[in-house]
């Protein structure tokens, strides 16, 4: 497939994504919240497209209510692991010697714990909410963007374009800015589109712990783990948030390879 | 006369995507001759080794044409015949000695390799075969280096080591593509005098794969000329050399580096640089409880470079010359001594003035630029330490890039120019600012021949023009000798000798500088050489 077509699809996957959330703030089919015991766990239907849940709620709309808290969530961790760690990566990668070897233990230390235990930490401390699962799932995710930014700039500052800006005159901060970290950022494009899947899931672990967005509020990834007790005879209740999320990260990560390859001048005119 | 060994007849080859790289070349090589194919990047000659080898790389298909070898035709063989051939009938030294051992596995491993497949002999007639071998490519301790690894050994050893395993086979013929061209000079001469021996000594024809005329000068027979994929003429080395018959052998003969007259003007400037004990160490590896012994790579160095004038730094790999470079620019920090620029003590800290009046045009175009940037803002970036304004910059930019021969290429990425273009745009941003100093570290090394004397020009016009000393730090002794106003000797990490060009080149005083100027590939012209003034 080419690369055109690769951005074409991913774009207009996310376009939809966007669009469903935004129209989600504004209307949604049926009221997310409200259950109506007597059309528990009905299948897609001409009235609940895609069926209702085991309290009679429409699943359609908590999908469409859902879109914007799971993507939302999602995309703010991304965005604060990759910024956090490209800064302590740069920083221990460029400066190395003893910045660099406490920096990377405490890195390595979290590291060593698995992200979901580490998330679960920090939840417990600050409490459920979905500024809480950012931070927490930020947290965790964080060390392996510094891992792979510490690894590049090692390679980029031996560069010999960074010695001859710093035979330029420039300051090193410059240099780092300037020269070190563009170049570092492909293999951070590609960490990130797949961390956008990984926080997706972890996010609904989380939920299913108790410990996610607190309920009745829909996020795909509570729906999926409620739907776990019905999957043999409510089959449709998993499917959605599932193929949502399927869907959602075929998009970012199509559109994120594309992104990375036009970045890259060397790639861009292929 | 009897069939030649290697008989190649109309060749061509291009990309899957239709473009042409090789296009109807004929030539042959006899038994036992050594036959130069000389042609700069993209001439291809390397596709055309690769060709009779039936290892095309991937992207590279034959269209037309045979190979024979010993009357056999390559092109209609099937692998498994191929396979049969190298090895036994045609061997291969690759161009990069550092990645064409693998480095998992001993030298005795790799060079045994070949025996007990092709000969089938046993493990220790082959290993007494590999030894003998070892010893006769002058390797100093056979039995040990049989069982070390690659990355124990210098990368003219290694390509002895390289040549040993490929001559233990006595191939009808041997494919050595650019085999020196990452060695400096006097492990070249050595490296080279060894295959001509070992060919020799087998009756083994050399197809040599070289951009240097020196080299087909002094080691071979006949000569080959492609470009752009076409042949321009075949002769004997000596009619290629002397009397060309086409313009573009001419261009290429013309573009040797030659002695210009000395300038007198040269070594009468104030003095900008002037470094005095300087000595520069590398630290040793912190082990557990103690630090690895350092290297001390400038052992004690005392020089002055005056305005205007060019000092060429020359020596073999090692010598310390890169290190003297960084070293006064202060991008190193020394041991001991002083350095002083424009009277200024700068040994302490290099100040931002300094940095501003000393610049430096790296070795590699290709790994010096930032590959995210474009050109005139690679031009443009030493510009931001200046008052100047945005205008005066954009104009200063747009000035300095006509000045190289770059004018349009502003909007350019650095990988979209060739590496004679992208050294050009490597200069233009040292030269910019208009320094008092430039250290030009091996600044056409990595260059065609015809591209080097471009730039080698454009370089000396520069320094008329602004007037800046240089410092140029070179192991390619017939660039030095065409730039040089004066010439420093050095040999582990010391200064040898010292003096003007022609006294070093005229009258060496010191054995090592005879050994360079003995090993240079320098063509001496007659007075009646065939190269119109």
């Amino acid at each position: 497939m080419s690369v055109r077509a690769n951005s074409l699809i991913g774009g207009v996957l996310i376009a939809l994504l966007g669009g469903t959330a935004l129209a989600a703030s504004v209307w949604t089919p049926f009221d997310p919240l409200r259950t109506n015991l007597r059309a528990r766990l009905q299948p897609p239907s001409a009235q609940h497209w895609f069926g209702t849940d085991e309290f009679g709620r429409d699943v359609l709309s908590r999908i469409m209510a859902g879109a914007s808290t799971s993507v939302l969530v999602a995309l703010a961790t991304v965005v604060l692991a990759v910024a956090v760690g490209m800064l302590v990566g740069s920083i221990s990668g460029y400066w190395r010697g003893w910045t660099d070897r406490l920096i990377m233990a405490v890195n390595d230390a979290l590291l060593a714990f698995p992200g979901i235990l580490l998330a679960l930490g920090v939840m417990i401390v600050i409490g459920a909410s979905s500024f809480g699962i950012v931070l927490a799932l930020a947290l965790a995710y964080m060390p392996s963007v510094a891992r792979v930014v510490r690894g590049s700039v090692l390679s980029l500052r031996e560069k010999e374009y960074i010695e001859a800006s710093r035979v330029l005159g420039n300051s090193e901060l410059y240099s780092l800015l300037r020269h070190v970290l563009p170049n570092a950022i492909a293999p951070v494009a590609v960490l990130a589109t797949s961390m956008f899947g990984w926080v997706l899931l972890a996010e609904s672990a989380l939920s299913f712990l108790g410990l996610g967005v607190p309920p009745p509020a829909p996020t795909w990834g509570n729906m999926l783990a409620a739907s776990r007790p019905y999957m043999e005879n409510a089959a449709w209740l998993s499917i959605a948030p599932g193929l949502c999320i399927a869907l959602t990260l075929l998009g970012i990560n199509l559109l994120g390879d594309s992104l990375r390859d036009r970045l890259d001048p060397r790639m861009a005119q292929r | 006369m009897t069939a030649p060994l290697l008989q190649i007849e109309g060749l061509g080859i291009a990309t899957t995507a239709g473009a042409s790289i090789l296009d109807d070349v004929s030539f042959a090589i006899g038994r036992g001759e050594f036959v130069a194919v000389v042609g700069e990047s993209g001439s291809g000659k390397t596709a055309a080794a690769r060709a009779v080898l039936g290892l095309l790389p991937a992207g590279l298909v034959r269209r037309r044409g045979r190979i024979l070898l010993d009357g056999e035709d390559l092109t209609a063989a099937p692998p498994r015949r191929l396979r049969a051939l190298r090895g036994p009938a045609m061997g291969m030294v690759f161009q990069e000695p550092m990645v064409s051992l693998n480095p998992a596995l001993t030298v005795g491993a790799q060079m045994t390799e070949g025996l007990v497949l092709h000969q089938r002999l046993g493990r220790d007639a082959a290993r007494r075969r590999s030894l003998d071998m070892l010893a006769r490519v002058q390797i100093r301790d056979p039995a040990r280096t049989f069982e070390a690894y690659p990355h124990e050994f210098s990368g003219g050893m290694r390509q002895r080591i390289m040549l040993a395993s490929v001559m233990l086979l006595r191939p009808k013929l041997l494919i050595a593509d650019e085999p020196t061209t990452a060695l400096d000079t006097l492990t070249q001469r050595e490296v080279l005098d060894l295959m001509v021996a070992l060919a020799r000594d087998h009756g083994t024809a050399v197809m040599l794969i070289t951009h240097n005329l020196g080299l087909v000068a002094r080691y071979a027979q006949r000569g080959v000329v492609l470009c752009r994929g076409r042949l321009v003429e075949t002769g004997t080395a000596q009619q290629i050399l002397t009397a060309p018959r086409e313009a573009y052998t001419r261009d290429l003969v013309e573009a040797l580096p030659r002695r210009a007259p000395a300038r007198r003007s040269a070594g009468a400037g104030d003095i900008v640089m002037a470094v005095r004990g300087m000595k520069v160490a590398f630290a040793g590896r912190q082990r557990l409880f103690r630090r690895d012994p350092g290297l001390m790579a400038v052992k004690g160095v005392d020089l002055t470079i005056r305005a205007g004038e060019t000092v060429a730094v020359v020596g073999g790999s090692g010598s310390g010359k890169t290190t003297l470079g960084r070293a006064m620019l202060r991008l190193l920090p020394l041991a001991a001594g002083e350095v002083r620029f424009l009277g200024r003590d700068v040994t302490a800290a290099a100040d931002q003035d300094f940095r501003l009046a000393a610049q430096l045009v790296f070795q590699d175009p290709y790994s010096s630029l930032d590959p995210r940037m474009r050109i005139g803002d690679i031009v443009a970036e030493p510009l931001r330490h200046t008052t100047l304004s945005a205008v005066e910059r954009t104009d200063r930019v747009a000035a300095m890039l006509d000045e190289v021969g770059l004018s349009g290429l502003a909007r350019r990425f650095p990988h979209e120019l060739s590496g004679g273009q992208r050294q050009r745009v490597a200069i233009a941003r040292a030269i910019i600012r208009r320094p008092a100093f430039v250290v030009a570290d091996e600044p056409v090394s990595a260059l065609d021949m015809t591209i080097q004397a471009q730039v080698l020009k454009l370089f000396e016009r520069l320094q008329a023009q602004y007037g800046f000393a240089c410092l140029f730090i070179s192991h390619d002794l017939a660039a030095v000798e065409q730039i040089a106003d004066r010439v420093v000797v050095m040999q582990g990490g010391e200064i040898v000798e010292q003096g003007s060009r022609d006294e070093v080149f005229d009258r060496p005083q010191h054995d090592y500088t005879k050994a360079l100027l003995a090993a240079a590939p320098i063509i001496a012209f007659s007075g009646q050489a065939g190269v119109p003034a």
